[in-house]
Formats: structure tokens, C-alpha cells, sequence
């Protein structure tokens, strides 16, 4: 573990390195010129208001937004160099190696088995199935709940159960990152603990970026925080920006912007 | 009912101080009202469809017998059958089925999952949406033209298997929107899971989102089929012939070969004049609602089943 003090100074240590990147979808600019990097090994957090682009950034790394027709970026965004967006790197590939949690836990209507085993198995896992499940549960911190009902859907279990099986189908095909779109927002405290708990145990293999509406959560969880925020253009719409990226602790404490010292104190947003 | 009465309402403390008037009786009015309206639109269609099989089972009942399923159609209303018209029937259900599915259901995927949102596919979209429109007679003249004419080498003319076809033209848009409609109630969350985990697009609608919208696009494809079954006036025109005495044979031959429907035969046997021929054309159309029937039946059962393995 590198302490770094301004991160995003630091490029070559980084997973991911984004560089005067905008984000579009058709013509209009979501995000304007994102620069950041993200440390290994570490939990960084987005926070922000509503509409801010903290969704679409991310969506950027495992290059999901490509389903979205009019999506686009304009810039550079590197995962250990290489560009995420030059025509070699093949976006099925990169999503087994960024993995991703979604808001609403989104099991497939399967068995807790099969939710788990389907990854590993279309990406070509040549071991044994029956211990990856296991091990990809115990992961998760939820093998003990349904080690004898690996059988039963997916569905059958809670909402904190269902986003940790999430968590685990993510971690069975053995990603480096793990991407994270607001996974609590959904869920009740006593799971948004358990599941904050198992990011620091998750942290230790896996990179993480979590997207927060949950100011308290980015400050317990994150390592670094890139707080982004929204004005209006001229045309009527919004566009998003970064208005601050560093160690959580500075930005919670010690924030070199008004705007995020106004965000985080909870004056607005 | 008490809460139909305002004066109880207006029991509940603050009520004459209140900014609203609830005017509940009214209210409670309209309610009834259209809950009468429905429950008569209800009822009368109910009715009809409850008048209509009475109707037909007085008529036609008496001429149910073994030998009447198993009898070609004769000039003597006492020895005749529908064994042949119910072969053909059964026949074509088979072909439309066998052809409009596959092609109904990989067209409304691609529709659906695969081709980008561009003028092509608009196109296509506004097409397959008039071409459900169509009436079904052009059907029978493309159909003759197509299969009959074009094609007559393989089909043998004007077969039971030009017929098939034509019924599966027919059916084939209504197939394509029941699919889409099936596949755009699927959740986008499933598809982004299954992405994000490194799947590719058809992976991803193979293993979860075919399974969650075949349950639906079974049952547009079986209103489809019932719809085809009964289906006269393209048949006519791709030339299903009103009398014939031998059922096409199982068989490469048995396909090309000449046939008539159960539809064709009822019309045939109540156009004509004898008494004794509207009665066995009441029987005929007993024989065809089971066959309804029975299809509906094994599909819901089908259905149920993949509902349950979810």
C-alpha cells in the first residue's frame, strides 16, 4: 500500500487512470473532463448529488455504457495502461476482469447455485464448480446462510442476502475490481452494515469503486473520495464535473472546495 | 354500507371545519355505476358465448359418434365424416407451428436484443405492425402465388403444405409483436447483470431472458395458432378443396398432396340446403372447439411448467 499524497498526481501505480475524459450521450455532454486515478487495493468512493454523472463515470470502467447506443466519452480512460477504448481491448474480456454490483440487487431468477456458477461457467472456468461456489459465498459472507438451500432461487432470499449474492456471482469469476453503484441504497441499516463490513475484507483482493448517496457511508468505507457535482448549461441541461478528488479524510475534514465543504456539512445536495 | 353515508362520515372529528367537501355519496354513486357497466359488459359476452355452444351442442350432438370422426365426407349426411378435413386441420397446425415459431420468435429477438435503433429497423417495425393488419385473404392470394405457383415443385402445388405456409405467413407478425412485447417486459437489470458479469449479448438472452419472456411469447404464439385454426378464407384461395375422400397420407407425399380443413368443410356442409347436412356440420364444429381445446390446454400446461422451473 503506496500513501500517496496527492493521488492524483500519481499515474503509473494506478488501476485506472482517467485522463480530460467527457462523458456524452449523443451530443450532450453528461460529464465535462474527468481526471483521476484509482489506487489499487483501495475503496474509492463518488459522491454527489442526484445527476451529477457519478453512475455514468463508472459505467465507463467495465465499459457497460456501450449498451447504451448514444453513449459515448471523448478522452482517455487506462486500466494499467491500456486503453479501455482502443479497438484490441474486447469489452466482454474487461467485464470478467471489472466486475460489477448493481443498485437494485439483481439476482437471475435461478438457483443460488446456477446465480453463481453462470459467470464462471461462459467465461470458460476450468475448475471445480462445486468449490467456487463455496468459496465465492463464503466470500460474500453468506455461505452460512444458505449452504443447505443452494438449490432455492436467488429470489427467495432478503434484499441484503440477494445484493451479497450479487457481490458473490461479481467475485466467482475472480475480477481485480469491483465496481459498486449505490449497492446499499436498496437495503435496510443492519445490511448496509454487513455489506460495508465485507468491503473491507473485499478490499484486501479487490479494487473498489463505490458510487454513494450515502455521505456517512463514503466516510466509514472509502479510502479516497471524488466528490462530483452539477451546474446548469446554458441550454437547459445539466452537466456534470469534478469538483474535488483526495483522501477521504481530507475531503470530509479539510476540503480544499466551498462546494464540497457546503456538500459533505450537508447544506446541500 | 355504512361508509355510503356522509352522515357518518361527517361523524369523524373536524369534519365542519374542513377546507373539503368529500361529497362521498357521489362518489360511491359512480362507483357503483361502473362497476354495473362492466359487470354487464361481462355478462353479455358471456352470454352470447354461452348461447353459441348450447346452440351447437343441441345441433350438433346427436351426430357425434366414433364413425363420424373416423368417415370421409359423403353425399349421404348419414354416413359422413370428418376424418379427412380433421387430418388436414391438424396437419396444417402442425406446419404453421413448426414454421411460424422459429421464424416468429428469431425475428422478434433480433427485433428486440440486436438490431440497433436505426431507420432499417423502424421500417421493419411499421411493417410487420401494418402487415398484422392485413386482411388475411391477400394472404391466400400471396400464398397461391408464393407456394402454390412459385414453389410448386417442392410443395406440390396446392397442398396441405402451401397451406401451412400461408397460415404461417399469416400468423408470423403476430408472433414477432407477442415476442418483443414478451422480451420488453423482461427487466434491463437482468441483461446488465448478465453483461457485467462477461457474457455476451446472445449468452445473455439464452440463459436469462429468453426464459423469463417464454412464458408470454407462448401465449401470443397459441392465440396466434387458435386464430389460424380457424382460418377459411386464405385456404380457399390457395385452393384447399371441399371434398375430398382420403386424409393426407404422414408422409413427404402426404404433404404435397390435396386437403381441406375442418373450416372449409363446415362451411361447405351448412351452404348447403338438406337439413340433415346443418347437423353435421353442428358436430364438425363441436369436434373443432375440443381440438381448441385441447391445444389451449397443453400450451397453458407448458407454460405453467417453465413459470414453475423459474
Amino acid at each position: 500500500m503506496q500513501s500517496q499524497s496527492s493521488p492524483a498526481a500519481v499515474g503509473t501505480e494506478n488501476v485506472f487512470q482517467v485522463e480530460n475524459t467527457g462523458y456524452y450521450y449523443g451530443s450532450n455532454l453528461a460529464v465535462r473532463n474527468v481526471n483521476l486515478g484509482i489506487p489499487g487495493n483501495k475503496i474509492t468512493a463518488f459522491i454527489g448529488p442526484s445527476g451529477c454523472g457519478k453512475s455514468t463515470v463508472l459505467r465507463c470502467f467495465n465499459r457497460l455504457n456501450d449498451l447504451i447506443p448514444s453513449a459515448h466519452i471523448k478522452g482517455r480512460i487506462t486500466y494499467h495502461g491500456v486503453d479501455l477504448y482502443s479497438s484490441d481491448v474486447d469489452p466482454t474480456e474487461l467485464r470478467r476482469r471489472i466486475g460489477m454490483v448493481f443498485q437494485k440487487p439483481n439476482p437471475f431468477p435461478k438457483s443460488i447455485y446456477e446465480n453463481i456458477a453462470f459467470g464462471a461457467r461462459i467465461n470458460g472456468y476450468k475448475g471445480n464448480m462445486d468449490e467456487l461456489v463455496e468459496r465465492s459465498l463464503r466470500g460474500s459472507a453468506l455461505w452460512d446462510e444458505v449452504k443447505d438451500k443452494l438449490k432455492e432461487s436467488g429470489l427467495s432470499l432478503s434484499g441484503g442476502q440477494q445484493q451479497r449474492l450479487c457481490i458473490a456471482r461479481a467475485i466467482a469469476i475472480e475480477p481485480e475490481v469491483l465496481l459498486m453503484d449505490e449497492p446499499c441504497s436498496a437495503l435496510d441499516p443492519i445490511s448496509t452494515l454487513r455489506i460495508e463490513d465485507l468491503m473491507q475484507e473485499l478490499k484486501e483482493q479487490y479494487t473498489i469503486i463505490i458510487v454513494t448517496h450515502n455521505m456517512q457511508q463514503a466516510s466509514r468505507v472509502s479510502d479516497m473520495t471524488a466528490f462530483f457535482n452539477a451546474e446548469a448549461t446554458d441550454k437547459g441541461g445539466k452537466v456534470g464535473y469534478l469538483v474535488e478528488y483526495d483522501k477521504t479524510t481530507k475531503i470530509f475534514q479539510n476540503p480544499a472546495q466551498e462546494a464540497t465543504q457546503e456538500y459533505v456539512t450537508g447544506r446541500f445536495g | 354500507m355504512t361508509a355510503t353515508n356522509p352522515d357518518t362520515a361527517s361523524r369523524l372529528p373536524g369534519a365542519e371545519t374542513s377546507n373539503f367537501e368529500p361529497n362521498l355519496a357521489k362518489r360511491y354513486q359512480y362507483d357503483k355505476i361502473f362497476k354495473t357497466l362492466s359487470w354487464i359488459a361481462t355478462f353479455s359476452g358471456l352470454v352470447v358465448l354461452a348461447f353459441l355452444i348450447i346452440d351447437v351442442l343441441i345441433d350438433g350432438l346427436p351426430a357425434l359418434s366414433l364413425s363420424f370422426i373416423t368417415s370421409p365426407p359423403s353425399r349421404n349426411p348419414a354416413q359422413a365424416g370428418i376424418w379427412p378435413p380433421l387430418v388436414g386441420t391438424v396437419y396444417l397446425l402442425i406446419i404453421t407451428a413448426l414454421v411460424a415459431f422459429p421464424i416468429g420468435v428469431g425475428s422478434g429477438i433480433f427485433l428486440e436484443e440486436f438490431a440497433k435503433d436505426n431507420l432499417f429497423a423502424k421500417i421493419v417495425e411499421i411493417n410487420i405492425g401494418n402487415l398484422a393488419a392485413v386482411p388475411s385473404i391477400i394472404y391466400g392470394m400471396l400464398g397461391l402465388f408464393a407456394f402454390a405457383r412459385l414453389m410448386q415443385p417442392l410443395t406440390g402445388g396446392r397442398s396441405v403444405l402451401s397451406g401451412g405456409l400461408t397460415l404461417a405467413l399469416l400468423i408470423l407478425p403476430v408472433i414477432i409483436v407477442a415476442t418483443r412485447e414478451a422480451l420488453r417486459a423482461v427487466p434491463d437489470s437482468l441483461r446488465m447483470a448478465g453483461m457485467a458479469l462477461g457474457s455476451t449479448r446472445w449468452q445473455t438472452v439464452r440463459a436469462h431472458v429468453l426464459p423469463q419472456a417464454l412464458p408470454g411469447i407462448m401465449t401470443g404464439t397459441i392465440l396466434a395458432l387458435s386464430r389460424a385454426i380457424g382460418e377459411t378464407a386464405p385456404l380457399i384461395v390457395v385452393g384447399a378443396v371441399a371434398f375430398i375422400p382420403f386424409a393426407p397420407a404422414f408422409s413427404v407425399e402426404g404433404l404435397q398432396s390435396k386437403f381441406t380443413a375442418m373450416p372449409i368443410q363446415i362451411f361447405n356442409w351448412i351452404s348447403r340446403p338438406q337439413e340433415d347436412f346443418h347437423t353435421i356440420a353442428a358436430g364438425a364444429i363441436i369436434v373443432l372447439m375440443v381440438v381448441l381445446l385441447i391445444m389451449n390446454t397443453f400450451a397453458i400446461v407448458v407454460r405453467n411448467r417453465f413459470q414453475r422451473s423459474r
